[in-house]
């Protein structure tokens, strides 16, 4: 068993270390405090190649793999979480296409998508919940070559950033009739509506996307038409769920690294913190956190580049992650004591942001589930 | 002068200067504790690799880079061919080792004159682990030709000379070297370019050539511990102490005094 990353890896890493603490750090501040991430910086993901790590070479990517892709999100994670969040909502909009596009769809689009002229979302939510996937009211009504589609998304990463999103929506009258669209953002009736306010994660667009008698080709129909929840669940769980993930172990990693300086530089009872017992147990927490939820993404990230199954793999490490990231935020706050809610430190930052993962691409109920079903399957 | 502008850049593979604080020093063999701390490409030569890389883009020409060091070097050579250069050669040899300045300037000198002839070779002005800044003019002393320290900007470049910016202490210097010549430049002069994920899976496909002594030539009494003059007697923090001065008086003497006193320093 190797644990270690190859030469490949390791170097991307580096690079996107360094573009983290070079060109995302110094900018956090004004993130934060705008609300907005600059346009600039979303044009160096892709100049940089990380907006199409997934994409296969002969579509303008560099297929660099999942496992690449863990370890840059982690590593743009830790500076902003917020970016990591937005580039990893890239990859999960190119998904579909890469999954179960056709030829001739993967032609169109994915060079676009891959250089970043084009930005997809990946809409499936509803106001009636996103894990109650059958509940979506959308509609996809097929009139000749065409389908017309009615209905409203919510709670859609990246919606008023892309000019191209996927949708999925019934299509028929069994309530597992359903299919999954690319739909350009110029055609006749597409709108993004309310941009949320969120209370982590802040610079990275959440809203909702409005569909009214939006006229759709049939070539547009990603996958099989009635299968289109299939297309969704693959794309959610393979990039999304590990993306959050991802996301997550890079906050977990900040959270160790800031509770490290500070615990060394705060001196208390003539000493510094970092002598404390009871400081050294919430950092070893930390760090079994972040041993382990790396871990677990690593492995998973391994299986799904070699085409193995990992739905309740990716499961564990969205759950790990995310309910960690959390726990760590609040641990390291617990370690800066006032400082740790004062907005001058990372603190209360991460922990905003940590909080804001755990909803995003099922919630972990739905992932407790996911590896239920594992568990009672392996069972003899 | 040859037909298509050559530049070749030395480059060195030192400890992570993020892991500064945990470097220690050898009290007996006086030097640098490399276990367990990361190495990197030394800062400055990543400028000298763009600046070379922006010649090429402007001018055309070829970009060869070259690190003398041991074989886990290979990972600087695969970052400048990651960054664009044309061809990375890597002179590792068991007998280099230990080799200071003046040997290691004369090895990589040989390894440049096995390439043909040149026009520019960039250095970074001084590595991070050593500092002596000693190499680039070494280097250009053994290859005759002119060198120019810490180069800041250049202003211009033809394919006979160029023309520079070169820091000097509260200001700089403009200087106009003939071509070929060493250029030795520091961090103002760029900002160096990260790879591409496409650049950094491709630079794994591409071939770096190993060199030994033997291929260059050199003497090997020339190299290594035995061919370095320099001997480290001691390694050690200098202490620092402020010059105190207490004037007691009224203000306004004071204030002539502490004039008086910067005029002498020279700072006023």
């Amino acid at each position: 068993m190797e644990f270690k990353l190859t030469p490949e890896q390791e170097m991307l890493r580096d690079t996107a270390r360094e573009f983290a603490e070079k060109e995302v750090e110094p900018r956090v501040e004004e993130i934060e405090k705008t609300r907005k991430i600059p346009e600039d910086l979303i044009k160096r993901l892709f100049e940089l190649g990380f907006g199409g790590i997934i994409i296969p070479e002969e579509y303008e990517g560099s297929a660099a793999g999942h496992l690449a892709r863990a370890i840059i999100l982690e590593e743009i994670a830790y500076s902003c979480p917020a970016l990591a969040f937005t580039l990893q909502i890239v990859h999960l909009g190119q998904a579909p296409l890469i999954f179960h596009g056709t030829k001739e769809q993967k032609e169109k689009w994915l060079p676009d998508l891959a250089k970043g002229k084009l930005i997809a979302s990946c809409a499936v939510t509803e106001p009636t919940g996103g894990s109650d996937v059958m509940g979506i009211k959308t509609f996809a009504k097929k009139e000749n070559n065409e389908y017309v589609i009615t209905g409203r998304k919510c709670f859609i990463t990246n919606v008023h950033l892309a000019n191209i999103h996927g949708v999925l929506a019934k299509s028929g009258e069994d309530p597992r009739h359903m299919t999954f669209f690319m739909i350009e953002g110029d055609r006749p009736g597409v709108k993004p509506g309310r941009e949320e306010n969120k209370v982590g994660l802040h610079g990275c667009n959440t809203g909702e996307l409005i569909l009214d008698n939006v006229r759709v080709p049939v070539e547009n129909v990603i996958g099989v038409e009635g299968k289109g929840l299939r297309v969704a669940l693959t794309a959610i769980t393979n990039v999304g769920r590990m993306g959050v993930a991802a996301t997550g172990v890079g906050i977990i990693r900040r959270c160790l690294d800031e509770a490290v300086k500070f615990a060394n530089q705060r001196v208390l009872y003539g000493q510094p913190i970092s002598r404390l017992q009871a400081i050294q147990w919430l950092i070893s927490d930390i760090y079994l956190r972040y041993e382990t939820a790396r871990l677990l993404l690593h492995r998973a990230a391994w299986m799904i580049d070699q085409g193995i199954r990992a739905d309740a793999e990716v499961g564990m490490v969205k759950l790990t992650a995310t309910e960690g990231a959390a726990e760590c935020a609040s641990k390291l706050s617990s370690i800066l004591g006032a400082y740790g809610i004062m907005e001058e430190y990372a603190a209360q930052r991460l922990l905003r942001d940590a909080y804001s993962l755990i909803p995003a691409a099922g919630t972990n109920e739905i992932m407790r589930i996911v590896i239920s079903r594992k568990a009672f399957e392996r069972a003899t | 002068m040859t037909e298509e502008l050559q530049i070749i850049v030395c480059i060195k593979q030192v400890p992570d200067p993020h892991y500064l604080s945990k470097i220690t020093i050898d009290p007996v063999t006086k030097t640098i504790r490399r276990e367990g701390i990361p190495a990197v490409m030394n800062p400055l030569d990543r400028n000298a690799l763009e600046e070379a890389l922006r010649i090429k883009e402007q001018l055309g020409g070829r970009v060869v880079a070259i690190s003398m060091g041991p074989p886990q070097a290979e990972r600087v050579c695969r970052d400048a061919l990651a960054m664009g250069v044309d061809e990375a050669i890597l002179l590792s040899d068991r007998v280099l080792a230990g080799s200071d300045t003046l040997a290691t300037a004369y090895a990589l000198s040989m390894a440049i004159k096995k390439l043909g002839s040149f026009d520019i070779v960039f250095c970074g002005n001084e590595t991070v682990d050593g500092s002596t800044a000693q190499v680039p003019p070494q280097l250009a002393e053994f290859l005759k030709v002119p060198h120019i320290t810490r180069v800041r900007k250049i202003l211009s470049i033809n394919r006979n000379e160029l023309i520079v910016e070169r820091t000097i202490e509260y200001g700089y210097m403009k200087l106009r070297v003939k071509l070929p010549a060493v250029i030795a430049v520091t961090k103002e002069i760029n900002e160096p370019r990260l790879p591409t994920v496409s650049a950094i899976l491709k630079c794994y496909r591409k071939e770096i050539k190993k060199w030994t002594v033997s291929d260059i030539g050199v003497n090997p009494r020339q190299v290594g511990l035995e061919g370095s003059p320099t001997r480290v007697i001691d390694v050690f923090s200098p202490e620092v102490k402020r010059k105190r001065k207490i004037f007691e008086g009224t203000t306004d003497e004071a204030v002539e005094w502490i004039i008086e006193k910067l005029h002498e320093a020279g700072i006023i």
